[in-house]
């Protein structure tokens, strides 16, 4: 109890002071995440909305495996990344492991497969209510998937929120290939697996309790635009 | 009319080119499985005609009316239009259009929703404007223009769905019991913009179950029975002395099969 306690008034302490280091983790934190999700977003909900109004042959495998790749674990692509990125791998001239770039595609790779598996079900639900009207129109292509996405934009911001939440929470992949440097690729993930280790369990808690508000405030803040959760469903 | 001068003007040219009709279907047949749902129907749709097609359920209405529409493709048959007019697969979409029996709308404003249609039916941009005021106008929703689709009554719905579908002025509508769930009211007035768009000049291909509403508005029948279009013709003979007898049956309220 006296941890928690203790880690409460760590954290309101942490906050209210302006602590810089503090603030220097969660924008960088904030900065890799939101970037990882807006990159997986514009890849992901493109493949998910292609792959939803198209009949290929193996269609269903696709299917499968979209879906499955949204279990990826965080570690084995933080590891892949690793190998891509490291001195000796093929893109080890980039110079870019242990940068927040790295995390950056470490995170996209993790959430891309979360929005089009997600992005592909709602845009096929969306298509099957409006297919023989939009048919009727002519409408056919690339002009479709955009309607289809403008139209399910709705229900996609809680994809995107859903994204999100993968990103930011994530410790396994981007302390492998951030390697979790002081002032340059530490985020409030691997500040508190570090703080843990330690023995620090109050600072890591405080660390906890400023992530989840983070998040809490992320979904509220997008869910206040235009009153997402009440219209997604229909309007 | 003369209100809106670029529209006018957009009309003019319109009214200058051809009717994609008249619509001559041959020998269609769609068969499922082994299944023949239409079998054999031959007919034509000419320019301004109001057609009602009359049938039990089961008949094969519907999909009469999408294979017309080339919604399906026949499994064999074809549906031909006026040749010189009708070439490419584009112009032929943005002559025609449908309404459904449940009203499909898009999840934007009641004003977006027709500009959507516009725009596919290909409508210049400096046009839409004044064809949404008009279409809007004439369907009683002016005042809701900016309210979302979504937001409307089901009666509303469907009276958008109807001015949509007309707002690029198509040679032709099909609709397939586009009042079968609504209240009396809501059925008067999109009957009212059916036969305004009929005088306008748009032929009219009106699938339903209400006899009421075929004597109505019809002055052409199309008795569809078993996947067959078993009579046809104009409205007052038709209901005056059917020639055969499912379809005296089925005027007489009895259960046909």
């Amino acid at each position: 109890m006296g941890d928690i306690q203790a880690a409460f008034s760590l954290a309101a302490g942490l906050i209210f002071s302006g602590d810089a280091d503090l603030f220097e983790i969660v924008g960088l934190s904030l900065s890799v995440s939101v970037t990882a999700v807006v990159i997986a977003c514009a890849i992901g909900m493109t493949l998910g909305a292609a792959v939803a109004v198209t009949r290929f042959p193996g269609r269903p495998a696709v299917i499968v495996f979209l879906n499955a790749l949204m279990g990826l674990p965080p570690v084995v692509v933080g590891l892949g990344v690793y190998l891509m990125l490291s001195r000796a791998g093929p893109l080890g001239v980039l110079g870019l492991l242990y940068t927040p770039t790295a995390m950056i595609i470490a995170q996209t790779i993790l959430v891309t497969p979360v929005v089009a598996a997600l992005t592909r079900q709602v845009v096929e639900d969306l298509h099957h209510e409006y297919d023989e009207a939009l048919k009727s129109l002519g409408v056919k292509g690339v002009g479709l998937v955009r309607t289809l996405l403008w139209d399910a934009r709705y229900s996609l911001i809680t994809v995107a929120l859903a994204g999100f939440g993968r990103a930011v929470a994530e410790v396994g992949a981007v302390i492998i290939v951030g390697g979790n440097i002081d002032h340059l690729t530490r985020m409030m993930t691997t500040a508190i697996a570090l703080e843990t280790s330690k023995g620090n369990l109050a600072l890591a808690l405080a660390l906890g309790v400023v992530l989840v508000g983070i998040s809490l405030a992320v979904n509220a803040a997008v869910s206040g635009l235009g009153g997402v959760a009440g219209r997604a469903r229909n309007v | 009319m003369r209100l809106f001068p670029a529209w006018a003007a957009w009309r003019g040219v319109r009214e200058m080119s051809e009717s994609i009709l008249p619509l001559v279907a041959e020998n269609l047949r769609y068969q499922v499985n082994g299944w023949s749902l239409i079998e054999d129907i031959s007919l034509t749709v000419g320019e301004g005609t109001f057609t009602v097609v009359l049938g039990p359920n089961g008949a094969g209405k519907s999909l009469l009316l999408r294979l017309l529409h080339g919604l399906i493709e026949p499994s064999s048959g074809k549906v031909g239009w006026n040749g010189e007019v009708a070439s490419g697969d584009g112009m032929l979409r943005r002559r025609q259009a449908m309404v459904f029996q449940r009203p499909v709308l898009l999840r934007r404003s009641v004003e977006a929703n027709v500009r959507y249609a516009l725009k596919w039916q290909g409508v210049p941009r400096p046009e839409r404007r004044a064809a949404i005021d008009a279409a809007l106008d004439r369907a009683g929703l002016a005042g809701l223009r900016r309210v979302p689709a979504r937001l409307l009554s089901v009666g509303e719905q469907q009276r958008l769905v109807v001015a949509r579908a007309l707002a690029g002025d198509p040679d032709i509508l099909f609709l397939d019991e586009p009042t079968a769930s609504l209240d009396p009211a809501s059925v008067q007035q999109i009957e009212a913009l059916l036969v305004e768009a009929n005088a306008r000049g748009t032929a009219v291909v009106l699938v339903t179950h209400d006899i009421g509403q075929a004597r109505r508005l019809g002055r052409e029948i199309m008795f569809v029975h078993r996947g067959q279009v078993i009579e046809s013709g104009p409205a007052d003979l038709f209901f005056g002395q059917p020639r055969t007898a499912a379809a005296g049956a089925y005027l007489e309220g009895k259960i046909i099969v």
